[in-house]
C-alpha cells in the first residue's frame, strides 16, 4: 500500500486512544490467563508500565500545533485535549500507586486495573470529542467503568448501595443528556459541535433553551453540583477508598472537557443562557457544599461535600463565558484535584487491615503518631482551603480575577464567603491532627516509596504555589 | 403514488398468510400426526422457559440472568454486522479492517468470559 | 553577565541555609558550617567577579527579570536583578562581611547548642540581603526587606531562653512593623502613580510626577513624590535605626556578637541607606523629603553618639556608635551626597564589623563578660584583638589615611557645601559628633585594653565557669578562626578609603546608578578641590574635624587613663544631664509609659467592642451557629433514599426549565 504513510498521518493524533484500547485488551487477557490469584500484583504492575508508556504515546502523538479534526470531525486533537489527557493519566497513575497496598490487602482481581484503564479511555475520548456522539460515548464509557469500580467490593453492602444509587441516578442523568443532545440536534440539524456553533441563532428558541437546560443538568450531575449532588456523599463514603480516590480525581478532567466542548465550544453563541444556569448551580454548590461539610464526622464524606463546594468554584469559572474564566477553571481543576489526590492518598496510607482511617476521629493526634503524614495532610488541607503560599490560593484568585473582569462582583463575594466557611473544616482537620490528644490508633502500613510519592504530591502543592506562573500560563495558552 | 405502498401491501399479505398457515399447519399436525393429543407438557405454554401468566416477582436462577445478559451483548453487537455487510461495497477495505477490529474486541471479551467460567452452568 | 550567574549569587546561601537548617542535626556541626561557608564563599567570589566586570571591564549595568510571579491588573510581580555599580559594590560588601562572620562564628559559637541553627540563619540572612540589594522592583525589595527583618528577629532572640533576648527581639519586631507600615504605603504610592513595581518605570516617570499632588483632605494637598519619599524613608528610619525609631538597635545586642557585626552594624541596618541611594532619582525631586532626611540624620548622628559616652556595656557602646554613624550616612543622603553616603556605608561596614568582632573576641576572652568596668589592661593578654581594635577605632574617629577619614571627611564637607534647608543644623551636628565619636571610641579602648586590670582572677566567674571553656580564669587570646577574620577586616579598614575615594566619589564610579540634579551636586563641588587621596588627607589635617577628633582622644585619655576619678565627679556635678543620657533621652520611658498604654487602651477597646462583641459575637459565633443549624437541618434532605435523590434532580431540572422558559 503506497499511501500507508499518508493514511497513518491522518489518524496518528488518535494514537493514544488506540494504544489504550489495545493495552486494555492485552492486559485483560494477561490477567485472566496468567494473573489472578497466582500472581496478584502482575496486573497492577503491568498497568503502571502501560500508563508510563501511555504518557509517552500521548505526548508523542497527541502534541499537535493547533486544532486538528480527525475522522470527519468526530475527534479533535488540540493542546487542551493534550493537557487534559496528560493530567488525567498522571492522576490515574498516582491514584493506582496509592491504592496498591489497599488492593493487595483486599486481594481484588486485576479487573480493577482494567476498569481504571477503560475509565481513562473514556476520559481520553471525552477530552477529544468533537461531535455529540463521540462526546456521549466518552461519557458512558467513563460512567460504566465507574459504576463497576464502585461495586467492586462485592462483600460490602454499602458499596453495593452506593453503586446502585450512582447507577440509577447516572442513568437518569444520561437520559437527560441524551434528551438535551437530541433537542440540540433537532434544532440545528447537526451532531458536529463546530456546525452546532455555526447554526445557533443569537436568540435561542424555547426548544433550544430546554435542550441547554437538560444538558446543563447532566453536566451538573456529572460534576456533582447542587441540587444534582445527592449521590456524591453516599458514593464517596460508600465506595472503597481506592475507588473514591479514583473517582474524585481524574474524571473531573473529563467533566471539564464535557462542559467545555459542549457549552463553551458548541453552544458558545447562546452563552448567556447557560452561564446564568451555571451561576445558580455554582452558587448553590458553594453554599451547600461548604455548609454541609462542617456537619460531617467522616473524612471521606467531608471531602465529598468539599468536592461539591470546589465544583462550585469550577462552575463559577465557566459562568464568565470568557477564555480567562475557562483557563481559571482548568487551573482550578488541576490544582484542586492535586490536593484531593493527596488527601485521599493520606487516608489510604494511614489505613491498614481492619482500619479504614476515614473517620475524623481517626486523625486526632496524627502528628504524634506519624508526623510526616500529618504534615502532608496539613499541606493538602491548606491548599484546598486556599491558604497562601499553597497553590490552592492562586486557583481561587484566578477564578475571582476572571469573575472580576466580567464584573460579577456578587459571585466573588459569595465565593469568598464560601471559601471562609470552607477554611473552617479544612483547618479543623489540621487542628485534630496537631492539637488533639492521640488515641492509640494503629499506624499505616504503607511502604516508604509510597510515602515518598505522597511527599512529592504534597510538595507539589507548595512548589506550584510558590511559582504559580508556569502552570497558569499553560492553562491560558491551551484555552487562548 | 399509491403504488409506492404496494410492497407494504404485499408484506402484509405474506405476513398474514404465514401467520395463518403456521397456526393451521400446527393444528393439523397436532390433530392427525400425534399419539397423545392431550399430553400435559404439550398443553403448557412455551415462553423462554417461564409460565406466561404468573407473579412477575418470581425467583429464577441467577445463572440464567448472566447467560441472558451475555447473550444480549453479543446479539446486539452481531446486529452491527448486517448493515456492514450491506454497505461493504461502499466502504471497502477500510470497512473490512474496522469490522475486523470490532470483532477482535468482541473475541477478547468472549475469551475473558469463557476463561472466567461465566458460560459454565455449574 | 548571564542570568544564571546572578541567580547563583543569592541562591547558593539559600540552599546552604536550607541544608544546614533542615538537615543540620543529621549532617552534624562541621558539615553544616562547611556547607554554609562554602556557599557564601563561592557567592562572595562570584560577587567579586561581578564587581570586576562592572568596575574594571566596564560591562554595562544589567536589568533582567528572571521570573514573573504573577500579573495582576497589568502590574507585574517579578523576580529580577538590577546589577549596576551601586549593587555590585553592595554585593561585595555584604558577601565579604558575611563570609568573615561565617568563619568567625566557628570560633564564637563553638560551644553553643544552636550551632547549625545559627549557620542556617546567617546564610539565610545573606540570601535575603542579597535579594534586597539586587532587586530591580519594589516587590522583591520588600521581600528582602522583610526577610532580613525576620532573620534579624530570629537572631536577636537566638538565645530564646533569656527573657531579655525575647524582649529585645519583640521590640525590634514591633518598631520595624511601624516602619514597614509606612514602607508599604510608600510602595502603594509608587504603584498608584506609576502603575508598576519596577524601579525603571518609577525612575523614568519621576520627573514628570514632580507636579503631581495627593489630596490629604479637601484643600490640603501634598506633592506625590514627597509623600512617597517620606513614606519610604520612614521605613528606612526603622530599618536603619534613626531617631525616633532607633530604640530597637541597642537592645538588639542581646543577640550573639557575630550577628551584631553582620546584621546590626555592617549590612541590614544600612539597607535603609542603600534604599534611599537607590531611589535617588525619586528623592532628588523632593526637596522637602531631603530636608526631613537631613534633620533626622543630624539628630541621630550627634545625640546617639552622646549615649555611647555613658554606656558601660562594650557592645552597647559600639551599637550607639553604629546609630551615630548611620546618622552620618543619612545626613549625606539628605545633602544629596548619595555617593558619599554609600562610600561611608562601605568603609563603616568594614571597620564597624571589625570593632564588633573585636568586642566579641574580648567577650570570649573575658568568658562572656561585657561590662567594661570589669576589664582594663587586656592589651597584653589579647594582642591581636587589641591591635585590630585600635585600627578599627582609628578608622572610626577619622584618623587621616584610615578608611573612615576619607568617607567621613568627604561627607562632612559635602554637608557643609549643601544649600538645602536644615543643612546648617545637620552640619553642626555632624561636626560636633566628631568630638563625641572620638571620646566614646577611645573611652572604650582605654577602659578595655589599657589602664588597671579590673577583672578578678579569683571570681567564681573563672574556674568554676559553667560554660566549660576548659581554660583558666585569665583572659586569653581567641583562636585563629576569630583572629583571622579580624585581620581580614582590619586591612580594608585601613586602606579601602585611600584606594577607592577617587573613583567612588569623584571618578563617577557609580555611573548612572545614582542620580543627582545639577543644582544639588555637592560632591561635584568638592571634586573641584580634590587632588588625590594624599592631598585630601593632608588637607584634612588642617580641618577643624581633625582637631575635634584629637580633642576627643585627649579628653578620653585624661578622663579614663590619667584621672579615672573625674568622670564620676562630672556625672555628680551634672546629675540632670547625666541621668538624661543614662536613660537614653527617655525614649524608652516615653514609649513604655505613654505610647504603649495608649495603644493598649485602643487595642482593648477595639478588642472588647469590635472583636468580641461585633466580630466574634455577631459574625463569627453568629454565623457559625447559623451554619451549624443549617447543616443540621439540611442533613435531613440527604435521606439516603434513591427516590429522594432522583426527586431533587427532577425538581432542579424543573426549576431551571421553568425559570428560563417562562423568563424567556
Amino acid at each position: 500500500m503506497p499511501d500507508t504513510q499518508n493514511w497513518w498521518s491522518t489518524i496518528a493524533p488518535a494514537a493514544p486512544e488506540m494504544y489504550l484500547a489495545t493495552v486494555i485488551c492485552v492486559i485483560l487477557l494477561i490477567d485472566v490467563f496468567a494473573g489472578g490469584s497466582r500472581r496478584p500484583r502482575l496486573t497492577g504492575t503491568l498497568t503502571l508500565i502501560a500508563l508510563a508508556v501511555g504518557a509517552w504515546v500521548t505526548l508523542e502523538y497527541g502534541s499537535v500545533g493547533g486544532r486538528t479534526p480527525l475522522f470527519g470531525g468526530l475527534y479533535i486533537a488540540d493542546p487542551l485535549a493534550l493537557v487534559l489527557k496528560l493530567s488525567a493519566l498522571l492522576y490515574v497513575a498516582v491514584a493506582l500507586l496509592y491504592s496498591r497496598p489497599a488492593l493487595a490487602r483486599r486481594g481484588t482481581g486485576g479487573e480493577y486495573h482494567v476498569l481504571a484503564l477503560t475509565a481513562l479511555l473514556g476520559i481520553y475520548v471525552l477530552a477529544s470529542a468533537g461531535n455529540l456522539l463521540s462526546l456521549y460515548i466518552g461519557v458512558e464509557l467513563l460512567a460504566l467503568s465507574l459504576y463497576a469500580m464502585i461495586a467492586f467490593d462485592r462483600e460490602s453492602p454499602v458499596s453495593a448501595e452506593a453503586a446502585m444509587k450512582y447507577f440509577v441516578l447516572g442513568s437518569i442523568a444520561s437520559g437527560m443528556l441524551l434528551y438535551g443532545i437530541s433537542l440540540v440536534y433537532g434544532l440545528t440539524g447537526t451532531l458536529a459541535l463546530d456546525e452546532v456553533a455555526l447554526r445557533l441563532t443569537a436568540e435561542p428558541s424555547l426548544g433550544m433553551v430546554a435542550g441547554v437546560a437538560f444538558v446543563v443538568v447532566a453536566i451538573a450531575f456529572k460534576f456533582g453540583a447542587v441540587p444534582f449532588h445527592m449521590w456524591v456523599p453516599d458514593v464517596y463514603h460508600g465506595a472503597p477508598t481506592t475507588v473514591t480516590l479514583f473517582l474524585s480525581t481524574a474524571p473531573k478532567f473529563a467533566y471539564f472537557a464535557l462542559a467545555y466542548r459542549l457549552l463553551s465550544q458548541g453552544l458558545d453563541g447562546i452563552s448567556p443562557t447557560w452561564t446564568q444556569m451555571l451561576a445558580i448551580i455554582g452558587v448553590l454548590s458553594l453554599i451547600v457544599g461548604n455548609v454541609f461539610a462542617i456537619a460531617q464526622a467522616n473524612l471521606k464524606r467531608m471531602l465529598a461535600y468539599s468536592a461539591i463546594a470546589n465544583v462550585g468554584f469550577i462552575l463559577l469559572g465557566f459562568t464568565t463565558g470568557t477564555a480567562a474564566g475557562y483557563s481559571a477553571a482548568l487551573y482550578y481543576t488541576i490544582v484542586y484535584v492535586l490536593a484531593t489526590l493527596g488527601a485521599f492518598g493520606v487516608i489510604l496510607l494511614a489505613s491498614r487491615r481492619g482500619f479504614e482511617a476515614d473517620e475524623l476521629e481517626d486523625y486526632k493526634g496524627l502528628q504524634a503518631r506519624d508526623p510526616m503524614l500529618a504534615l502532608w495532610m496539613m499541606m493538602m488541607m491548606f491548599s484546598t482551603a486556599g491558604v497562601p503560599p499553597f497553590v490552592g490560593f492562586w486557583a481561587k484568585l484566578a477564578i475571582f480575577e476572571a469573575l472580576w473582569q466580567v464584573g460579577a462582583v456578587w459571585l466573588i463575594v459569595i465565593g469568598a464567603l464560601a471559601a471562609v466557611v470552607g477554611a473552617f473544616y479544612y483547618i479543623r482537620v489540621v487542628k485534630l491532627m496537631y492539637f488533639d490528644d492521640a488515641p492509640s490508633a494503629p499506624r499505616g502500613e504503607a511502604s516508604g516509596a509510597l510515602r515518598l510519592v505522597l511527599g512529592v504530591n504534597a510538595l507539589a502543592t507548595l512548589a506550584l504555589g510558590v511559582v504559580p506562573a508556569s502552570l497558569f500560563d499553560l492553562c491560558k495558552a491551551v484555552l487562548g | 403514488m399509491l403504488s409506492n405502498y404496494l410492497p407494504i401491501l404485499i408484506y402484509l399479505a405474506v405476513a398474514t398468510g404465514v401467520g395463518v398457515a403456521l397456526l393451521v399447519i400446527g393444528a393439523l399436525i397436532g390433530r392427525y400426526f400425534t399419539r397423545y393429543p392431550d399430553d400435559v407438557e404439550k398443553r403448557s405454554a412455551y415462553e423462554c422457559g417461564f409460565e406466561a401468566f404468573e407473579d412477575s416477582r418470581r425467583r429464577f436462577d441467577v445463572r440464567y440472568y448472566l447467560v441472558a445478559i451475555l447473550f444480549i451483548v453479543f446479539d446486539l453487537e452481531i446486529a452491527f454486522l448486517f448493515p456492514w455487510a450491506v454497505a461493504l461495497d461502499a466502504i471497502g477495505s477500510a470497512g473490512l479492517v474496522a469490522m475486523g477490529i470490532f470483532l477482535a474486541i468482541l473475541v477478547v471479551g468472549f475469551a475473558y468470559e469463557w476463561k472466567k467460567g461465566a458460560l459454565e452452568w455449574d | 553577565m548571564t542570568p544564571n550567574l546572578l541567580i547563583a549569587i543569592p541562591l547558593l546561601p539559600l540552599v546552604a541555609a536550607l541544608i544546614a537548617g533542615l538537615a543540620g542535626r543529621r549532617i552534624g556541626r562541621a558539615a553544616s558550617a562547611g556547607v554554609t561557608i562554602l556557599a557564601v564563599g563561592i557567592s562572595c567570589a562570584l560577587s567579586l567577579y561581578v564587581a570586576k566586570l562592572i568596575f574594571l571591564d566596564g560591562v554595562p549595568a544589567s536589568d533582567i527579570t528572571v521570573y514573573t510571579w504573577l500579573v495582576s491588573d497589568g502590574i507585574r510581580f517579578q523576580v529580577g536583578f538590577l546589577v549596576d555599580r551601586l549593587t555590585a559594590l553592595m554585593m561585595v560588601v555584604v558577601n565579604f562581611v558575611s563570609f568573615c562572620v561565617h568563619v568567625y562564628t566557628i570560633g564564637y559559637m563553638r560551644d553553643d547548642d544552636g550551632f547549625q541553627r545559627f549557620f542556617s540563619y546567617i546564610s539565610l540572612f545573606t540570601f535575603s540581603m542579597l535579594m534586597l540589594v539586587m532587586a530591580n522592583n519594589f516587590m522583591q525589595l520588600f521581600f528582602g526587606w522583610e526577610a532580613v527583618g525576620l532573620v534579624s528577629y530570629l537572631l536577636i532572640g537566638f538565645w530564646f531562653t533569656r527573657p531579655s533576648a525575647i524582649h529585645a527581639n519583640l521590640k525590634a519586631f514591633i518598631v520595624n512593623r511601624i516602619g514597614d507600615f509606612a514602607f508599604v504605603l510608600g510602595i502603594a504610592g509608587v504603584v498608584y502613580w506609576t502603575h508598576s513595581l519596577d524601579y525603571a518605570d518609577l525612575f523614568a516617570l519621576a520627573p514628570s510626577l514632580e507636579t503631581a499632588t495627593f489630596a490629604l483632605s479637601a484643600g490640603t494637598t501634598v506633592p506625590a513624590l514627597t509623600l512617597i519619599a517620606l513614606c519610604l524613608f520612614v521605613g528606612a528610619m526603622a530599618k536603619s535605626a534613626q531617631v525616633p525609631l532607633h530604640v530597637w538597635l541597642p537592645d538588639s545586642m542581646e543577640g550573639p556578637t557575630p550577628i551584631s557585626a553582620l546584621i546590626h552594624a555592617a549590612t541590614m541596618v544600612t539597607a535603609g541607606i542603600f534604599m534611599v541611594a537607590r531611589m535617588s532619582p525619586l528623592y532628588e525631586f523632593s526637596g522637602a523629603a531631603l530636608t526631613f532626611v537631613l534633620v533626622i540624620g543630624g539628630t541621630t548622628a550627634f545625640f546617639m553618639g552622646l549615649l555611647g559616652v555613658v554606656s558601660n556595656d562594650i557592645k552597647r557602646v559600639i551599637a550607639y556608635s553604629t546609630l551615630s554613624q548611620l546618622g552620618y550616612m543619612t545626613v549625606a543622603l539628605g545633602a544629596s551626597a548619595y555617593s558619599a553616603a554609600i562610600f561611608h556605608l562601605m568603609t563603616h561596614a568594614f571597620f564597624k564589623a571589625l570593632l564588633f568582632l573585636a568586642a566579641g573576641s574580648v567577650i570570649i576572652g573575658m568568658h562572656h563578660e561585657q561590662d567594661m568596668r570589669k576589664m582594663g589592661g587586656l592589651a597584653k593578654y589579647m594582642p591581636v584583638t587589641a591591635v585590630t581594635c585600635w585600627i578599627g577605632a582609628l578608622a572610626l574617629i577619622g584618623t587621616p589615611f584610615f578608611s573612615g577619614f576619607y568617607s567621613k571627611d568627604a561627607l562632612i564637607e559635602a554637608v557643609g557645601e549643601s544649600q538645602r534647608a536644615g543643612a546648617t543644623y545637620a552640619y553642626w551636628c555632624v561636626t560636633a559628633g566628631v568630638f563625641v565619636t572620638a571620646l566614646y571610641t577611645f573611652r572604650l579602648l582605654f577602659m578595655t585594653f589599657h589602664g588597671k586590670e579590673r577583672f578578678g582572677h579569683d571570681e567564681t566567674h573563672g574556674d568554676e565557669h559553667a560554660h566549660g571553656h576548659g581554660h583558666g580564669g585569665a583572659p586569653h587570646e581567641s583562636p585563629w578562626v576569630v583572629t583571622v577574620p579580624l585581620i581580614a577586616l582590619a586591612i580594608p579598614s585601613i586602606v579601602i578609603g585611600y584606594l577607592t575615594i577617587g573613583p567612588l566619589l569623584f571618578g563617577g564610579a557609580f555611573g548612572d546608578a545614582i542620580f543627582v540634579r545639577e543644582a544639588n551636586d555637592v560632591i561635584g563641588e568638592l571634586g573641584h578641590e580634590y587632588h588625590g587621596p594624599v592631598a585630601f588627607a593632608l588637607h584634612g589635617l588642617t580641618a577643624p574635624t581633625f582637631w575635634l577628633a584629637l580633642a576627643g582622644v585627649v579628653t578620653a585619655w585624661y578622663l579614663y587613663l590619667k584621672s579615672p576619678g573625674t568622670p564620676a565627679r562630672i556625672a555628680a556635678r551634672f546629675a540632670g544631664l547625666y541621668s538624661m543620657l543614662v536613660n537614653k533621652f527617655y525614649f524608652d520611658w516615653f514609649n513604655e509609659t505613654l505610647v504603649a498604654p495608649f495603644t493598649r487602651l485602643v487595642g482593648k477597646v477595639l478588642w472588647k467592642g469590635g472583636d468580641q462583641l461585633l466580630i466574634d459575637g455577631a459574625f463569627v459565633n453568629g454565623s457559625a451557629k447559623f451554619v451549624g443549624w443549617a447543616a443540621a437541618k439540611g442533613r435531613r434532605i440527604q435521606t439516603g433514599y434513591l427516590y429522594t435523590y432522583a426527586f431533587w434532580m427532577v425538581i432542579g431540572l424543573a426549576v431551571l426549565l421553568g425559570w428560563f422558559l417562562i423568563g424567556a
